[in-house]
């Protein structure tokens, strides 16, 4: 642990690292060859984002295996690009709500409602944005792309930025005050660090989620034409339109790669380096392991790597120059009612006045009628949503109860499920729509498992983990007593999972809501498969361009998925926290 | 509220603070009192403890003289020396407050990188406050990796390195075991002592009381409910100080009797615990723990009286845990606190012969008779025609008097003691009282 990087001491690091070593290792080799390959990858990429649009036709997107590599790593670059935006989103947004108490007022309840919004929806308003904003080059394209991706990432991470801030223990808070940190060294030496990991950990989830988009929003139709992005998502998309099979496995298995390898080289070492800042004093039983790590790690050049990090820091640092002051004291001032009545009716009023735009947009081109439909889809979708997450947790939650219990099992799946969950399980629907086509089954039914295929793995991840939380002694004692069969499941292991479970459960439900818009009407090539359901009514008004519709849709689904959260998993997250928790 | 005088020309002192009175909660009223009218007086070359339970107010006047908390009111005056410069502070804290992802070296660099020192000499400095504090070769290493006395010395460097006049000590050992504890406090005595340390004076809240006759050159004792100095004692015996001295115990018991006794003559039981009638906030205390005290003093070496001090002793109880039990005892006329010992009543050394029914029955008897709160859910019980009552009501009626905090615990409590003596049952999932425990 003693040779890792600190964030203030970059240069010091650096200058270690160019002292000659009396033999280069075998460390040093891999490592340097690795960063070499990721720069050169990065610098190619980056180059085909600026060209014009009209290459779009001269050189369109083939279905060529060789391509594949090149699109494959431009996908991958949106998806980062996407992440590194979210980071700044969360910075700014989350560490406002935080420190001020007017913006926390309004910040806060918009980032817990766009949680839980289809984004999907949202893509047709972007699209128009962002074209007109560079007309003409595939930058802009590229920017309404990336902007898709990270409306899907960036809310849980600010959210959960926004938690750690809010919660960083009192002594450490006291200890800054008192030594008068100044607020830029307050962030970056407590209030950063302590929220690095759960930080870490909703970027790695926003990046599944990401993934579900990257497919859908490479390929955009603005009006009549089509334009399509060099990336797996157009490439399936072309696939399907081509029904040509063998191209959709190509696309799947480029995905899988590229998931194995930005989560070996880039997540695993991340999260292995961010254990650092649990905030745990006691040395953790079991620390994540990274080899891609390791080998940063004996090749002495984490430094190097997180030196953009290290940096930043160390360059506010440097500008903030202001030397330390007297402790501040907690301010025990109330805040000026006058201000806060104002202030609170500066958001009504622009609260009233977004409602009265929407409503009023809305209802000049739809009539009550269009409503009671749209309600009455929305209460079939989640009839779907309902039965289906019901359907997963018979499967999931005894298979991952009995590999939770196997420690050597669980060790080993855990991460495979966690890869499942990150597979975005669009690229797999042609496979089901052949499947229906073929044997001539209902699309109604048989369309609705696609809206868990990607979600379902949650239920299994988070059982397991259950599962193998489940102290020894309670196992024992129930073993002993001879506790068996139904028993067994209602005394010991029900209440064990259940906590994990709902937190499971939970995001298979708001995930299974988003997907039901790519779920529920999909195509191979001119056969087109609809299921009846608010997910298919978006997605067709988007095709159509009917904005009116698109708003009502996505606004009945937020409805929807926000009472769906509030009156059911919320409720039995409250009684799993005060009744089940162990300890 | 800090106010910088211009120095007085003989009396060496740091800090002065007058008329401190601060509230939680509401400002203006409505409040929990924590502090009222506080004054004290830190002069160069003293260690001062403040000695008291939770709930005294003493480390909230420690966080104010530290400048975390503003107080309502009243001021705190750092009186400058001759070259104008006024005192400064640091805290050592209870729960040690170290950066876990900062090395013992960048920890105890914190203080000074805030100050803008340059690299070198923060490396130098801080350095030589890790080789005082004892912790040379753990530089590098991570708060984790360490022992909870090695911990503690982290922050004693990083408080001391910042060369503060006065060192704020917020219950440094409280948080370690007995031996690791008594090491840490004679090494830092031994610090103090020989003058090796940068620091005029010390300022340690504490509720150990031996701790504070061992380490203090003058000792202010808080009485709770509200905060206020209660006493204030001079400490003359010879350092290195034996716990052994017959003088060393006479003051120790003269403490615990201070701490027992009450300000005025008043009624003799009200005003053991903070509110009256209902509103009595009662201390989280099992019905396992008095009958273990009943037990303890009326054996053998007590036979029905002991000094607290030496029940302290024999149970390794500190003062916050020993305090609510004899006190709560004395609520319920099992005891009574004379001076620095615990005397049992007839009753008390009957309870400690009989049988678990019997007992129950006496406790029950207690109970109804001496605390309002169970009377009060007892009469409501048997008013209603079900015999049910939902705990919300109590809750509510409780917080009209004390913070939510103090309610679920006095509430809780007196579940505690009414299931014991099955006067009446409570069910969590519904959230209600009912005479029986419906089965």
């Amino acid at each position: 642990m003693s040779n890792m990087p600190q964030t203030a001491r970059g240069v010091r690091s650096f200058s270690r690292l160019l002292r000659v070593t009396p033999a280069p290792s075998w460390a040093d080799a891999v490592a340097f060859l690795l960063l070499a390959g990721a720069a050169i990858l990065i610098i190619g990429g980056a180059e085909g984002m600026s060209e014009p649009l009209a290459r779009l036709n001269i050189a369109p997107v083939t279905l060529d295996p060789w391509n594949l590599p090149g699109y494959a790593l431009r996908t991958t670059l949106r998806m980062f690009a996407a992440l590194g935006a979210s980071l700044g989103f969360t910075f700014v947004v989350a560490t406002l709500a935080a420190k001020s108490k007017r913006a926390e007022m309004v910040i806060v309840p918009a980032l817990d409602i766009l949680q839980s919004v289809p984004i999907l929806g949202f893509l047709t308003f972007t699209v128009t944005f962002f074209m007109g904003l560079f007309p003409g080059r595939q930058f802009g394209v590229e920017l309404a792309a990336i902007f898709a991706i990270f409306t899907s990432q960036a809310w849980n991470m600010a959210f959960s930025f926004y938690q750690s801030l809010r919660s960083v223990p009192t002594d450490l808070e006291e200890v800054s005050r008192g030594f008068a940190l100044s607020p830029w060294r307050r962030f970056i030496r407590l209030e950063l660090p302590f929220a690095t990991p759960a930080l870490v950990w909703n970027a790695m989830m926003s990046m599944s989620g990401g993934w579900f988009f990257v497919v859908a929003s490479e390929a955009i139709s603005v009006g009549n034409t089509r334009i399509m992005l060099p990336g797996i998502g157009s490439w399936l998309a072309l696939a399907i339109d081509r029904q040509d099979f063998r191209a959709v496995g190509w696309a799947v298995g480029a995905m899988a790669v590229v998931i194995l390898l930005y989560d070996q080289f880039v997540f695993r070492p991340v999260v292995a380096w961010a254990d650092r800042f649990r905030f745990e004093q006691t040395a953790s039983q079991v620390a994540p392991q990274s080899w891609a790590y390791d080998l940063f790690r004996r090749a002495r050049l984490l430094p190097v790597l997180f030196s953009p990090l290290t940096g930043f820091g160390r360059l506010m640092m440097a500008i903030d120059r202001r030397p330390a002051r007297v402790p501040k004291a907690r301010s025990n001032a109330k805040p000026n009612p006058m201000g806060q009545a104002a202030w609170l009716g500066l958001v009504a009023a622009a609260l009233l006045s977004a409602a009265w735009l929407v409503i009023g947009y809305v209802a000049s081109h739809l009539a009550w009628r269009d409503a009671l439909d749209a309600f009455a889809l929305a209460c079939l979708t989640m009839l779907r949503v309902l039965v289906l997450i019901a359907i997963a947790s018979v499967i999931w939650v005894p298979i991952g109860v009995w590999i939770g219990l196997r420690p050597r099992w669980a060790e080993r799946l855990q991460p495979v499920a966690q890869f499942l969950a990150a597979f975005p399980a669009n690229v797999l629907f042609p496979f089901a729509v052949i499947a229906i086509v073929h044997w001539r089954l209902s699309p109604d039914i048989w369309l609705s498992p696609l809206m868990v295929l990607g979600t379902q793995w949650y239920i299994l991840f988070n059982v397991i983990a259950g599962a193998s939380a489940i102290p020894t002694d309670l196992r024992e004692a129930a073993g002993m007593f001879g506790v068996r069969r139904w028993q067994w499941w209602r005394t010991l292991i029900i209440p064990g999972i259940f906590p994990y479970y709902v937190t499971g459960a939970l995001t298979a439900s708001g995930g299974s809501w988003n997907a039901s818009i790519v779920a529920e009407a999909v195509s191979w090539g001119s056969e087109h498969l609809e299921a009846h359901g608010l997910g298919t009514y978006i997605a067709k008004a988007t095709t159509a361009g009917d904005f009116p519709r698109v708003t009502l849709g996505i606004a009945v689904m937020s409805i929807f998925v926000t009472g769906f959260n509030r009156l059911l998993w919320r409720p039995l997250y409250a009684y799993a926290d005060r009744r089940l928790r162990l300890a | 509220m800090a106010t910088t005088y211009a120095r007085p020309a003989a009396v060496p002192t740091l800090v002065k603070v007058e008329h401190l009175t601060h509230r939680y909660g509401k400002a203006g009223g409505g409040g929990l009192l924590v502090l009222k009218d506080v004054a004290l007086t830190l002069r160069e070359n003293e260690i001062v403890g403040l000695l008291g339970r939770s709930g005294s107010g003493k480390s909230t006047l420690l966080r104010s003289i530290a400048g975390l908390i503003r107080p309502d009111e009243g001021d705190i005056g750092f009186v400058a020396d001759e070259n104008g410069t006024a005192p400064t502070v640091s805290m050592v804290f209870q729960t040690f407050a170290l950066f876990p992802w900062l090395t013992v070296l960048q920890n105890v660099e914190l203080g000074l990188e805030a100050q803008r020192v340059p690299g070198e000499e923060r490396r130098t400095r801080a350095l030589a406050a890790i080789d005082l504090i004892g912790l040379d070769g753990f530089e590098n290493a991570y708060p984790k990796e360490l022992s909870g006395g090695m911990r503690q010395r982290v922050g004693l460097a990083r408080a001391i390195v910042v060369n503060p006049s006065l060192l704020l000590m917020d219950e440094p050992f409280s948080a370690l075991d007995v031996l690791t504890a008594e090491t840490l406090r004679t090494d830092l005595l031994d610090l103090w002592l020989e003058g090796r340390m940068p620091i005029k004076s010390i300022l340690i809240v504490t509720h150990n009381i031996e701790e504070a006759v061992l380490m203090c050159d003058r000792i202010l004792v808080f009485s709770s409910n509200p905060g206020r100095v209660a006493a204030e004692i001079e400490v003359d015996l010879p350092q290195p100080r034996d716990r052994l001295d017959p003088a060393f115990r006479a003051l120790v018991d003269d403490i615990y009797a201070r701490m027992t006794a009450r300000a005025a003559p008043e009624p003799a039981r009200d005003g053991v615990f903070p509110g009256t009638g209902i509103a009595m906030a009662l201390p989280r205390v099992s019905t396992n723990s008095l009958a273990g005290l009943i037990e303890e003093v009326d054996a053998s070496p007590f036979d029905g009286r002991a000094p607290m001090a030496d029940l302290a002793d024999q149970l390794q109880l500190e003062i916050d845990d020993l305090f609510p039990i004899a006190e709560t005892l004395q609520l319920l006329r099992f005891a009574e606190l004379q001076g620095a010992d615990i005397q049992l009543t007839p009753a008390a050394r009957r309870y400690a012969q009989v049988d678990v029914d019997t007992r129950k029955a006496m406790f029950a008897q207690a109970l109804l008779a001496y605390v309002p709160l169970a009377q009060h859910i007892k009469r409501i019980l048997d008013e209603r025609a079900g015999h049910v009552a939902p705990a919300r009501r109590f809750r509510d009626q409780l917080e009209d008097h004390m913070s939510p905090d103090y309610a679920e615990e006095t509430l809780r409590t007196v579940t505690l003691w009414g299931r014991y003596a099955e006067v009446f049952a409570y069910d969590e999932d519904d959230d209600r009282f009912s005479l029986e425990d419906a089965v």
